[in-house]
């Protein structure tokens, strides 16, 4: 037998660990690209005003964008609702008790085609059969279509979360005498950790959206005040502000960007820190 | 009330065949606990045991040997009808607790599963502390005041032989324990609810010796208040710590009888070929 060449790989090894390295350096770099720009382009925007005083009129200087902060904060903490339970309990189904039931199959299937729907699909959906028939854009049509964003990626970590938990832990709560519905409150318990990522992670990514609330909530220049009115949001301000004309609003939507590219990483890391310190069940 | 009844009667009924045969008799000990009568079982379209006849007998305990695969394990996963979580698992014949059926569906799984306790051969602590963890079954079972559940809690932990080492941590999580810690905790939780049998599955093969051993004491003094069925692989566990004993090999009982009788004088060759060490 012939031995092969030493150098040869040698060689091979080098230029792939090479290449690796490059492409991770190329990653990174417009990563923090992008962070410096949003960073320095927006820090100076960001004080009290921003988060205390609504819009000042085209031209005029001053004013903030605090409608947009609650009108953003109103409407993931409601997506969260209603998007969160539901995916939660499908998520619960698929794992518990519709695993191998056809209703199972075709649900998982669903769920997946749904992940990859474009935002601005599902904003359609919402315009057409909530914003028409109540009448006009609101926050409540700007919720829901965030909620239907959340519902597939909370279902799909439900899933595998539970899926992860051991069956002898199962057998062991049944064994004891339990109903099922107390085993899954055991399973429940034990994944909290996985299931609060997926959780942070859904809101992480429906905070960003501006496609599915372009024609649900819309945006506006007032304080949010019914849910049935159109509603003041971040992200569809940043499109209408940094296309405007005027300086002080350009100013204010990078503002807005900082702040939203500061609360996703904020989630990311703290979601990051609850797997981290997770303990195996 | 009568629907969520019949509603669990159907779901329970799903793997079990009715039974309506005359109160069987021993055939094996004298005065059993449990009577095993024609117990076949399946595996979709797999058979996992053939024809099972067996008797445990009340307060003692009765350890099943035998290679692996042969089915001890799925054998006392009967009893409790714990097979019945895996929709492709299927139970025929009798299984007889005090002279009722527990395979036919008027039995209550719940009631069953608390008058059957079950140890598992990796230790299952829930993710909650310890205390939590042994009233978990007290809670669910039983109406108990605040006092009187630390009471059972306590005399729990102390059956198991774990009271001293976790008194002063009981609000700590059960993760925290060692292996042989969480297994006895696992027993205390299971002896909490004051089973009438306790089936062990390989209790200790997850866990080092001198765990074992001290596991091995509990099962001897816990044999005057609990029947006691254990499934092992280790055959001088077997002869410590059991009264009787049953050989299985490919799903089948091929000897019965006094631990002592089938490990010095087996009737059967297969059964002298396994306690010798020449297979399995």
């Amino acid at each position: 037998m012939r031995l092969k060449s030493h150098r040869r790989r040698l060689w091979i090894d080098r230029l792939v660990r090479l290449f690796a390295g490059f492409s991770a350096v190329v990653g990174i770099f417009f990563l923090l690209w992008i962070l410096w720009t949003v960073v320095s382009r927006g820090a100076a925007a960001l004080n009290l005003t921003f988060f205390l005083k609504g819009p000042a009129p085209p031209g005029v200087p001053g004013g903030g964008l605090g409608n947009a902060v609650l009108g953003t904060l109103i409407l993931t903490l409601l997506a969260t609702l209603f998007g969160v339970p539901l995916g939660l309990l499908a998520g619960i189904f698929l794992s518990e008790f519709g695993r191998h039931h056809p209703i199972g199959g075709a649900l998982r299937f669903v769920v997946n085609v749904l992940m990859g729907v474009p935002s601005i699909i599902v904003g359609l959906f919402v315009w057409a059969w909530l914003v028409v028939p109540l009448g006009g854009f609101s926050g409540l049509a700007g919720a829901v279509a965030l909620a239907v964003l959340m519902v597939p990626v909370v279902v799909r970590t439900t899933e595998d979360m539970l899926r992860l938990m051991p069956d002898t832990l199962r057998e062991s709560v049944l064994a004891l005498g339990a109903p099922r519905w107390r085993m899954v409150a055991i399973l429940l318990r034990g994944a909290r950790t996985g299931l609060l990522t997926g959780v942070l992670l859904a809101v992480a990514r429906i905070s960003g959206e501006t496609a599915p609330l372009l024609f649900t909530a819309l945006n506006s220049p007032y304080w949010p005040r019914s849910l049935l009115k159109p509603m003041a949001n971040l992200t569809v301000t940043i499109y209408n502000y940094a296309l405007s004309p005027y300086p002080n609003w350009q100013q204010l939507a990078w503002g807005a960007s900082l702040l939203i590219t500061l609360s996703v990483l904020a989630l990311t890391l703290v979601s990051r820190i609850f797997l981290g310190g997770r303990k195996a069940p | 009330m009568n629907w969520t009844q019949s509603l669990r009667q159907r779901f329970n009924s799903r793997n079990a065949t009715r039974e309506r045969a005359e109160p069987p008799r021993p055939l094996f000990v004298p005065n059993p606990k449990i009577m095993v009568r024609n117990l076949n079982f399946y595996y979709g379209d797999f058979q996992a045991l053939y024809d099972n006849n067996l008797d445990i007998a009340a307060h003692k305990v009765t350890a099943i040997i035998g290679p692996s695969g042969c089915g001890k394990s799925t054998h006392i996963r009967v009893y409790n009808r714990i097979f019945e979580l895996y929709r492709d698992q299927r139970a025929e014949g009798a299984v007889y607790l005090d002279g009722v059926n527990i395979l036919s569906p008027e039995v209550d799984v719940i009631e069953l599963r608390r008058r059957i306790g079950m140890i598992f051969q990796k230790p299952t602590p829930f993710p909650m502390s310890i205390f939590d963890n042994v009233a978990y079954g007290l809670r669910l079972h039983y109406r108990l005041s605040k006092s009187e559940l630390e009471d059972r809690v306590r005399a729990a932990l102390e059956a198991a032989a774990l009271w001293d080492e976790v008194k002063d941590k009981l609000h700590q999580s059960a993760y925290a324990l060692s292996g042989g810690q969480q297994q006895r905790l696992v027993i205390a939780r299971a002896l909490a609810v004051e089973p009438e049998v306790l089936l062990m599955d390989e209790p200790t093969s997850a866990i080092d010796p001198v765990a074992t051993a001290r596991i091995e004491d509990l099962v001897e003094s816990l044999k005057e208040r609990y029947t006691i069925v254990i499934v092992t692989h280790n055959m001088q566990q077997a002869a410590r710590i059991s009264d009787y004993t049953a050989f299985f090999y490919n799903g089948r009982i091929v000897e019965f009888g006094p631990t002592e009788q089938i490990f010095t004088n087996p009737k059967n060759k297969q059964t002298e070929a396994y306690i010798t060490g020449r297979f399995g």
